[in-house]
């Protein structure tokens, strides 16, 4: 348990990947997302008969494949010129913006725990942990507006962070790996969860029947939006922002960050310098969930239609890739969840020129594939370190 | 077999391991590659043994150019090679082991031993080596197994031994009678390359010192030259390697340990029923064969290994501390420096002023204000950081980079650092000068004897190497299967404390 296993250095190496590699690595993903889009578009495919006798057809059907493509994903996810009015052409970003901001939270929590050498799959179960308690507080409690809200949002936050600091103490007392143990604990949270929606008295909408699903949380309660009706998107992404400073100050300038990290790197120097490692595990699972639930209660408190189970869960796996994108700095993860959030934002624009909303997932896919790839083959094929015989020989 | 070595070059990436290096041998010769770890001794018989191919340069047995294309066609050449970490199967017998590889059978695949048990015997007879050819290599004491090596490297005909770092881990006796074998072995003609950085044996063994500095031969010796020039050679500066040291009377105990038995990560008992104190003002060493316990000595009374339950105590200036954690008796009175200071003692992928401040991240910890409610002070950082380089002479481009570009010596210089500008009354260092380049060793040292003189620190030397524990302690516990057999004082003889080292109360 002391030694630091290949995985916990492949996750690492991956998060020390540079920003030039990560930038190449999303034009590639673009490029050969743009490769699928072409071999599967009808147009295109409809001119493969006439492949050598006239190639200029397929190239040119190619191309406006790609140009109509990725130009719907502009313009669903940053700026519509063709919108009705100036409302309309601005709503792309502000959907981009309201997408990214749970991605961005929860993203920062992941990484949170990948510095510390915690692989926490369990984003999905801590997601659904603190929707139980910010929709339980939201829809079953009375209380003054702001107030309300900001009691979910604590809900939100200490539910999830007691599902993942549960999943550090399974790991610190029994040993554990935390994939295994955040994995099964992702099911029981989800069936938890269901539990909860199918139960009168619990979650379950007041004139609900077989359907699990929740009332809509009180209006006290939600986030209030930021342009009244005009738009969808609320304070959540300040909530992101603020979030992604505290981080910042948390893991590159705080004592307790700074432990977190020490942990991290090296857990038998943290234990020989007095830290208690075990202990450090389950606060950092905790401090990481907590992250994961602030995205909950983004989500909980946003949705004016109730929650159901099968909404939002995904989110701790998108943030997954968000966390690997975004590496060790604070404001690259942010980067990496505005970069998913106008993908969410974008796709169904491409739905409509006819490019399947699979290609992004694609697209994302081949992101995550082309920054991990070269730590995984390394560790993989076991090649040495380049650098170790030279650094010793100096 | 004459051996030689012709501007052997070897590069890996930019950095040039061997430049151009010249190497002769001669049959009987014994030849001592004397250099600093990384000098680049291993990667040039890496080079002669087959497992790395030279980038220029030529290999000549004999008169004549060969090329070695793995370790086969080094041994079927005559040169046998002895690796600081033994290659033998410990389950095996000695026989076994040495047939291993070159098996004779009989009848339907039987792996035939009794050709082997004979050149055992054989070999064992004619140079006095005392090894049986049935007995399990796990059995052996690691001076006996070190000879279950040569032998087979003499099996296989070797002319030309190539030993490597082979009394790192043998006792004072151990390394005496490895190098009158090795003086035997060149009296029958046998050709030995003695890779050391030890002085003293070179001195006592070699016909001839090669000194290798920076992947060069930077000169060539006598044995009668002074262990002071043969360090100047190796380093490439005046070094002086006697240690002042006052005599003064120690103060009153500080730290006392008494009856208490620890297990390893085993299970196995690796202290048992031990105690010890010491006192202000004095160095008190504990000197023994590696792997006798002092790593799980060490690891006790920091807090990292428990007590086995109802054994004895610990006491910090007669308060119980056995159940404090780890933390409070470094921030209490302890500072630590482990044994394996790239596993234990800091952390390669932080800053030197990240490493700084490891064991001080706390609010209330004494010492720098490294910690203001609970954010980092960088500027307190930077500037302590500034300091303890100058003072401890820390090679490095700035207290931005990373520790783990650090050299060996300068990383152990920056552990010490911290180690000895935080608030202390104790000071335990494991092995401080293992690894570490002689320039280095010096510093070290005086750093040493001063927290002893200038501090009145109590300061607890756990060392393996004799030489060091002579050079700096005011009393020696020789530490054995978990005990100490017995307290001397810093006049006793390398023989009596060889003789302790092998269990034998003086």
């Amino acid at each position: 348990m002391t030694e630091k296993s290949k995985f916990q250095t492949v996750v690492r190496e991956i998060m020390a990947t540079s920003v030039t590699r990560v930038v190449l690595s999303i034009l590639l993903g673009f490029f050969f997302g743009g490769i699928f889009m072409v071999l599967f578009n009808e147009n295109v495919v409809a001119t493969y008969s006439t492949l050598f006798t006239t190639p200029g057809d397929t190239f040119v059907a190619a191309f406006n494949t790609i140009v109509d493509g990725y130009g719907a994903l502009l313009r669903g996810a940053i700026f519509n010129p063709e919108g009705r009015d100036l409302v309309a052409m601005f709503r792309p970003i502000t959907e981009t913006l309201r997408m990214a901001a749970p991605l961005v939270m929860a993203g920062l929590g992941l990484a949170l725990g990948f510095r510390v050498g915690l692989f926490n799959i369990g984003g999905t179960g801590q997601i659904v942990m603190g929707l139980a308690g910010a929709t339980w507080v939201a829809t079953r409690m009375e209380l003054p507006p702001v107030i309300h809200m900001i009691v979910a949002v604590i809900a939100a936050v200490v539910c999830a962070a007691a599902w993942g600091a549960f999943a550090g103490f399974l790991k610190a007392r029994t040993g554990a790996h935390e994939v295994i143990v955040t994995i099964m604990m992702n099911y029981i949270a989800l069936d938890f969860f269901t539990w909860m929606l199918r139960t009168k008295g619990l979650l379950l909408a007041a004139t609900g029947g077989g359907t699990p699903k929740s009332d809509p949380p009180a209006a006290t309660s939600m986030l209030p939006t930021l342009f009244g009706d005009m738009y969808k998107i609320h304070i959540g992404i300040f909530i992101a922002i603020a979030a992604t400073f505290a981080y910042w100050l948390l893991m590159e300038r705080s004592a307790i960050g700074y432990r977190f990290r020490m942990v991290g790197h090296n857990a038998n120097a943290a234990r020989a310098a007095g830290i208690k490692v075990e202990s450090t595990f389950v606060w950092a699972m905790a401090v990481s969930a907590a992250f994961i639930g602030l995205a909950a209660a983004n989500q909980a408190l946003s949705n004016p239609g109730g929650i159901t189970t099968s909404l939002n869960a995904d989110i701790g796996f998108d943030a997954i890739t968000v966390a690997l994108l975004g590496g060790n700095s604070a404001k690259r993860i942010a980067a990496a969840g505005l970069l998913f959030g106008a993908f969410k934002a974008g796709s169904p624009a491409m739905q409509v020129v006819g490019v399947s909303p699979e290609i992004l997932g694609v697209v994302q896919a081949l992101i995550v594939l082309f920054i991990a790839a070269p730590p995984l083959i390394k560790a993989m094929l076991r090649l040495p370190e380049p650098a170790a015989e030279q650094k010793v020989v100096a | 077999m004459k051996l030689e070595l012709r501007g052997i070059t070897k590069r890996f990436g930019s950095l040039v391991a061997n430049d151009s290096i010249n190497l002769t041998v001669q049959p009987g010769e014994i030849v001592s590659l004397l250099g600093e770890n990384g000098a680049g001794k291993s990667t040039l018989m890496n080079v002669l043994y087959g497992l790395y191919q030279a980038d220029a340069g030529e290999i000549l047995v004999d008169d004549k150019a060969t090329h070695f294309k793995g370790p086969g066609d080094a041994m079927a050449a005559g040169i046998g090679m002895v690796h600081q970490h033994f290659m033998l199967i410990p389950v095996f017998t000695v026989a076994e082991n040495v047939a291993l590889g070159h098996e004779p059978t009989k009848f339907a695949g039987q792996i035939d031993l009794s050709e082997a048990r004979t050149r055992v015997k054989e070999i064992s007879d004619k140079f006095g080596f005392n090894v049986d050819p049935d007995a399990l290599v796990r059995d052996l004491p690691v001076g006996v197994q070190q000879r279950v090596e040569i032998i087979k490297a003499l099996s296989r005909n070797a002319k030309t031994l190539v030993l490597d770092e082979p009394t790192a881990v043998l006792t004072p006796q151990e390394t005496d009678e490895l190098m009158s074998i090795m003086k035997q072995l060149a009296s029958s003609g046998t050709s030995i390359i003695f890779i050391t950085h030890k002085l003293r044996e070179v001195k006592e063994v070699a016909d001839r010192i090669v000194v290798i500095r920076l992947g060069k031969v930077v000169g060539e010796a006598k044995p009668t030259a002074t262990a002071s020039e043969l360090a100047s050679m190796m380093v490439g500066r005046e070094v002086d390697l006697t240690v002042e040291r006052s005599k003064k009377a120690p103060g009153e105990v500080v730290l006392s340990v008494s009856n208490i038995s620890v297990r390893d990560d085993r299970g196995q008992l690796a202290v048992d029923a031990l105690s010890l104190d010491v006192r202000a003002g004095e160095v008190l060493a504990i000197a023994g064969v590696q792997g006798n316990g002092q790593t799980e000595l060490a690891e006790a009374i920091v807090g990292l290994r428990k007590l086995e339950k109802g054994s004895g105590e610990i006491k910090f200036k007669g308060a119980n501390i056995e159940h404090k954690s780890v933390r409070h008796r470094l921030d209490d009175f302890l500072s630590y420096v482990p044994e394996d200071r790239k596993k234990d003692g800091l952390i390669s992928e932080f800053t030197l002023e990240e490493n700084l401040m490891l064991n001080q991240s706390y609010d209330d910890d004494r010492g720098a204000e490294f910690v203001n409610r609970g954010l980092i002070n960088a500027k307190v950082l930077e500037a302590e950081t500034e300091k303890a380089i100058k003072a401890f002479d820390v090679r490095t481009q700035g207290s931005k980079s990373l520790a783990g570009q650090l050299s060996g010596g300068n990383q152990q210089k920056l552990v010490l650092a911290r180690e000895m500008s935080r608030p202390h009354d104790v000071l335990l260092v494991s092995q401080p000068t293992r690894g570490v380049d002689v320039g280095s060793i010096e510093f070290i040292h005086d750093q040493i004897m001063q927290e002893r003189d200038d501090q009145q620190t109590a300061v607890i030397l756990i060392s393996t190497e004799l030489d060091e524990v002579l050079a700096l302690a005011d009393r020696i516990a020789v530490m054995y299967r978990g005990r100490i057999v017995g307290i001397v004082s810093a006049d006793a003889t390398r023989e009596t404390l060889g003789k302790m080292m092998a269990g034998i109360a003086a």
